[in-house]
């Protein structure tokens, strides 16, 4: 088991199934609430601006949960990075690297749930792997893995072919339901229910464990599968949960889409004894507003359904960090 | 689980208690299958009376949107009615409202339903 140390979790993307951006009507819609708001106060610096913003604004109306799809980074204070998914998130991530590290000489490790095009998306734009002296070692349980990620190089979807990628780039089958000890941390994946397949992942570093687990429908009356689950989110610190969908949807007009919803997050968190629920894999639907008022939503639901122990509730925005 | 059926000319009310969650959701699906079943065009409409209902979980939820994609396969009407406050909250939360017909109680959901057995429902 890999020594004990505090974890940190960074979101670069958690759109679900493709990118968004804010529109012009949305950006001048929150202008104007902050700015009548803001009406009679006295705000002359920068800090009294900041200030006023994260202390009297809803996060919706001062922030956004942003528009990238799917990348997450785990942060265990070791030299090697650590992802999971490839999403445009990673362009962001890849550039932090740059501006932090420097260009060449860096080691990343990035864990797969699978290989549908908005987990993959972000490979070509991060900038690491177009300078030699990098190297990338990306991990699946998919036979395709390698071929995914060479096909959307391929003409006529990209004009760098794989081939010409300077940066050292490795391909590492896992197997599910198995240990493996990569970076610092110990590694379990775990089959999800998702087109195609998808794969969950539990790390864990000392007594810190964060389980990844997006793009993964889940049947509340298949028990063993229920129980499974729980079992893979047992004590976790934090669950980044997919909660695309509202449970109706889930279970009515996208049943069998391969996404799933707050409530049965929350449930199966609390069967797990976890203490944090990320709702993650947000709908490309929702703006700011949607969004916060599922985190208001799931809140509120944890506090009428608490049995023993509560679950702290948070909703996933581009540039969150948590630390375990 | 017992549902202790009440007919009122030809909508049956039905009254489950208690729970429902993965220990019981099962015989709550087993107690409803012979009432969806005749749960159809000219035949029963039916209501569930949750007044004694304290709790719900997704296992539960998904029971009654079986339930609803069967009525409207067969024509028939199903409704919920009499939610207690944190149940409401959950129908809500899980967007249930959305997708089934909520009544604030068993004889509002007996007006809409079926004037006849609002008529019965009044007299008893």
């Amino acid at each position: 088991m890999p020594p004990d140390r505090p974890l940190r979790v960074k979101f670069w993307g958690t759109r679900g199934s493709i990118p968004v951006a804010m529109t012009s009507a949305e950006v001048r819609r929150k202008l104007i609430s902050t700015l009548m708001r803001a009406s009679g106060r006295r705000l002359e610096t920068p800090e009294q601006a900041a200030a006023f913003l994260e202390r009297e604004l809803d996060f919706s109306i001062s922030h956004t949960f942003g528009g990238n799809s799917s990348c997450v980074e785990i942060v265990t204070g070791q030299r090697d990075y650590v992802i999971c998914d490839f999403g445009s998130g990673a362009r962001v991530f890849g550039n932090e690297v740059l501006a932090t590290r420097g260009p060449s000489g860096q080691r990343f490790h990035a864990f797969m749930s699978h290989l549908h095009l908005d987990h993959i998306m972000g490979f070509p734009f991060f900038m690491p792997i177009y300078t030699a002296g990098n190297t990338v070692r990306i991990y699946g349980c998919h036979a395709e893995l390698e071929q995914a990620f060479r096909g959307q190089h391929a003409a006529p979807f990209f004009p760098v072919d794989f081939g010409r990628l300077p940066a050292t780039i490795e391909f590492v089958r896992l197997e599910p339901d198995r240990d493996y000890d990569i970076a610092g941390l110990r590694v379990r994946p775990k089959l999800q229910r998702h087109g195609g397949d998808s794969y969950g992942y539990r790390f864990q570093a000392g007594d810190k464990v964060v389980v990844y687990s997006t793009d993964a429908e889940h049947k509340q009356d298949d028990l063993t599968e229920i129980k499974a689950f729980a079992e893979f989110f047992r004590d976790a610190d934090l669950v980044v949960f997919d909660s695309q969908y509202s449970l109706a949807e889930a279970t009515s007009i996208k049943e069998d889409w391969g996404h799933s919803s707050n409530v049965v997050g929350l449930e199966l968190c609390q069967m797990a004894g976890a203490k944090r629920l990320c709702l993650y894999h947000h709908e490309p639907v929702s703006d700011d507003e949607r969004i916060a008022a599922l985190l208001a939503e799931t809140r509120r639901l944890e506090e009428i359904t608490r049995a023993e122990r509560r679950v702290e509730i948070l909703a996933a925005y581009d540039g969150m960090e948590i630390s375990l | 689980m017992e549902l202790t059926p009440k007919r009122y000319v030809d909508t049956v009310v039905l009254s489950p208690v208690g729970r429902i969650d993965h220990s019981t959701s099962e015989d709550f699906k087993t107690a409803l299958a012979p009432h969806m079943a005749r749960c159809a065009e000219g035949q029963d409409r039916v209501i569930l009376d949750f007044g004694g209902v304290e709790y719900i979980s997704s296992v539960g939820l998904r029971v009654l949107m079986l339930a609803s994609k069967q009525a409207k396969a067969q024509r028939g009407s199903l409704g919920v009615a009499a939610l207690q406050p944190a149940v409401r909250e959950i129908f809500d939360i899980s967007r249930f409202t959305m997708v089934l017909d909520v009544f604030p109680s068993v004889r509002e959901g007996l007006a809409r339903l079926s004037p006849k057995a609002l008529t019965a429902f009044d007299a008893a």
